[in-house]
């Protein structure tokens, strides 16, 4: 009885777990589908799922207005450049308030997620005067700069989460046998804290990637990245959906693909702690 | 002789490489759309010509330029060289010294070929701030075959009445034909620019010679009550939700009798690729109410150069190639008279050639029936059609525009709509110092 109960839920949570995935992929699912329609199939109403002329043309006109491999690269440098600035930062920042508290290290961690909830266009003239007369707008590193500002406070909670999990005795047994505390970080806490790295470091990769505030407003030509390349096929007048749809496929698409692959050490990483 | 090729060769790489150090990159922002997507497409035509500039290109949307621009401009930030921007900015912008004089454009130009009208809207003080790349009104498009099916026929300048009956006469609901299609979605330059100029029409205004908003008076009423209920009667479900492209599409798949919107829209309802009605469209002006103003707006997009550009020359050459008699020719050749930039010059209207695009007239017509400076029937303190020109003005008639979708949405009465736009705008010119 009990094994019947738990095969009906079993597949009720299957079914549901199904519909709940379906329905967030959808969107992403749609854009697909119309980025090879024409334009007149994709505003046509009632809409086709998927009968309908596919077509290619789309993603040729893409190709040909736009600089598709300049704006990816833009992506990647940003998104990876701002991760690693990242972690390099947060690494020791949540080690020390996990394993060397002060009194107000609460505070502290709440301050820097207080900073989250200011919406950016707030800052937007300051950081841009600061831009303007550093040489920083429109270059990467100006961009790889504000973004890992912008997500230094969401790596730092995840990892000091993560690393409060760790047992301190495991860190004083490395220190009893000498270790110094680069060694400590290195080779004891680190490799501990691996699975929960990765999953902060892919985690904010696509946060970087996705971000469209500050790539659209403090770039122009040269460090515009992928979010840039989609708003160039937005129109107020005219038809734009099947193009649109085939650059924000082009754009979502690497992304995509590396969630796809890691999406193990995703999960593991963000649902396990670090010593289960 | 090694010797020989390899200085040869060594001064030709010398040459290249100070070629491309000499040659001047000029950064230009502009909107995605058709005429100025076809616009890069031809650059190479200057780039010919001007072998010493290099043009470099960024193409965002409507809003996000606008915010991108603004910005820039307004903090001086050098991002770009030539900006595409409308008729709404270039009064503020040119008052404010952001932007370069083009009065000294060469002769070649020809500024007096311009069409007085959008001319108008660009200058300040005297001054030619920004070139026209191409202009639209707004007109009445509709579906020849149900006019008739109707035992109707559009007449050249109707007038709103007309237009009532012509849309109730028209609405087939149970088969999805709806009489008319108006924007309804919340936004400056969605409802709330269709209904201005629409006010314009019933005799409203946005303000009167002291800046004191006039939402609480008849001519207002009139107007909000007339389009809801001629949307209620005649308009497709939604229609709060509304704007330029639901209408659209709404018309090329064949569910709109009428649509008043913007005069590019006509070489999209005429482009069989896109239009299931394609061969179906006739066109009209605008509607009046028989008080000598009609319902269209007037819009101009625009090459500016800002102040602070380091490259005003190249820029300048760039704005005259972009904006010229020789660049509309170069388009016809290349791509039809159908796809030239409309709107902006006079001898394009008497190109007997052109004069054969289906819409060339009534475009023409309805833009020469607009005038920014007297836009409605009384004395207005403003320049602007379906605008007025003040910064303020993007944020009150987006809440204001926002009051008019609650009421054809059927949230909020039409009264209540009015009564809220008339203390929100208020609030907001009492704070900017308008008025006391």
């Amino acid at each position: 009885m009990a094994r019947a109960i738990s095969t009906r839920r079993q597949i009720t949570v299957t079914i549901l777990a199904w519909v709940i995935g379906i329905t967030i992929f959808f969107p992403i699912l749609w854009t697909i589908l119309t980025s090879f329609k024409t334009e007149a199939e994709a505003i046509a109403s009632p809409p086709s799922l998927f009968m309908f002329d596919w077509t290619l043309e789309n993603y040729g006109e893409v190709q040909e207005r736009s600089n598709y491999f300049r704006h990816f690269s833009n992506s990647v440098i940003i998104s990876l450049g701002s991760t690693v600035l990242g972690l390099l930062i947060a690494i020791p920042a949540a080690w020390s308030m996990a394993f060397v508290p002060a009194k107000r290290t609460k505070d502290i961690l709440m301050w820097m997620l207080s900073t989250k909830m200011l919406p950016p266009v707030g800052v937007l003239i300051p950081i841009y005067l600061i831009f303007r007369d550093t040489g920083l707008l429109d270059t990467r590193i100006g961009l790889v700069i504000v973004l890992t500002l912008v997500n230094l406070p969401i790596i730092t909670w995840m990892l000091f989460t993560y690393f409060r999990e760790i047992p301190g005795e495991i860190l004083e047994a490395a220190r009893m046998d000498g270790a110094m505390l680069w060694d400590e970080i290195v080779h004891v806490l680190t490799p501990m804290a691996i699975p929960g790295i990765a999953s902060t470091l892919l985690l904010n990769v696509i946060l970087a990637w996705n971000e469209a505030f500050w790539t659209l407003n403090l770039t122009a030509a040269k460090a515009a990245p992928l979010t840039a390349f989609i708003a160039s096929y937005s129109s107020p007048e005219g038809l734009f959906y099947a193009k649109l749809s085939a650059a924000s496929t082009m754009a979502i698409a690497p992304i995509l693909i590396l969630g796809w692959f890691s999406q193990k050490q995703l999960v593991r990483g963000l649902t396990f702690g670090a010593v289960k | 002789m090694k010797h020989l090729t390899r200085a040869l060769l060594g001064a030709s790489a010398l040459t290249l490489v100070a070629t491309a150090v000499m040659a001047e990159k000029l950064t230009i922002a502009t909107v995605n759309n058709g005429d100025m997507v076809r616009m890069q497409k031809l650059t190479d035509d200057f780039t010919a010509k001007n072998p010493d500039i290099e043009l470099e290109w960024v193409t965002l949307e409507e809003n996000i330029l606008r915010q991108r621009v603004t910005t820039d401009i307004a903090t001086k930030g050098g991002q770009y060289d030539v900006m595409t921007i409308g008729t709404y900015e270039v009064p503020i912008w040119g008052k404010q010294g952001w932007l370069l004089s083009l009065n000294d454009l060469p002769d070649s130009y020809d500024k007096d070929d311009l069409l007085p009208a959008i001319r108008g809207g660009l200058t300040v003080d005297g001054e030619l701030y920004a070139a026209p790349f191409y202009g639209e009104s707004s007109m009445v498009m509709y579906r020849t075959d149900l006019m008739e099916k109707a035992g109707l026929e559009m007449p050249d300048a109707p007038t709103w009445d007309f237009i009532a009956k012509a849309a109730r006469a028209m609405t087939d609901k149970d088969n999805e034909i709806y009489g008319v299609c108006l924007r309804g979605k919340a936004g400056w330059g969605e409802n709330a620019a269709f209904l201005t100029a629409t006010a314009n029409s019933f005799g409203a205004r946005w303000f009167d010679m002291d800046w004191k908003p006039q939402f609480d008076g008849d001519a207002w009423k009139n107007t909000l009550n007339f389009y809801i209920d001629l949307m209620n009667d005649a308009g497709p479900p939604g229609a709060s939700s509304n704007g330029f492209n639901e209408n659209l599409a709404l018309f090329q798949s064949g569910k709109c009798g009428m649509w008043i919107d913007a005069t590019v829209a006509a070489s999209f309802v005429t482009n069989p690729n896109d239009s299931t009605v394609a061969d179906k469209v006739g066109f009209a002006l605008a509607p009046d109410n028989g008080l000598g103003k009609r319902g269209n707006w007037l819009w101009a997009w625009s090459l500016a150069i800002p102040a602070g550009t380091q490259k005003a020359e190249a820029a300048k050459k760039f704005v005259d190639w972009a904006t010229s008699k020789e660049y509309l020719a170069l388009v016809a050749e290349k791509e039809g008279w159908a796809n030239v930039p409309p709107g902006t010059r006079t001898s394009l209207y008497e190109n007997p050639e052109y004069a054969k695009v289906p819409f060339a007239k009534m475009t023409l017509e309805s833009i020469n029936s607009a005038d920014p400076k007297n836009p409605t029937v009384d004395p207005v303190p403003y320049v602007g059609v379906q605008f007025v020109a003040i910064p303020e003005f993007q944020g009150i008639a987006t809440q204001v525009g926002q009051q008019f979708s609650a009421a054809l949405a059927g949230t909020i009465s039409a009264d209540e709509a009015l009564a809220n736009a008339q203390s929100l705008t208020e609030r907001e010119m009492k704070r900017a110092g308008y008025i006391k």
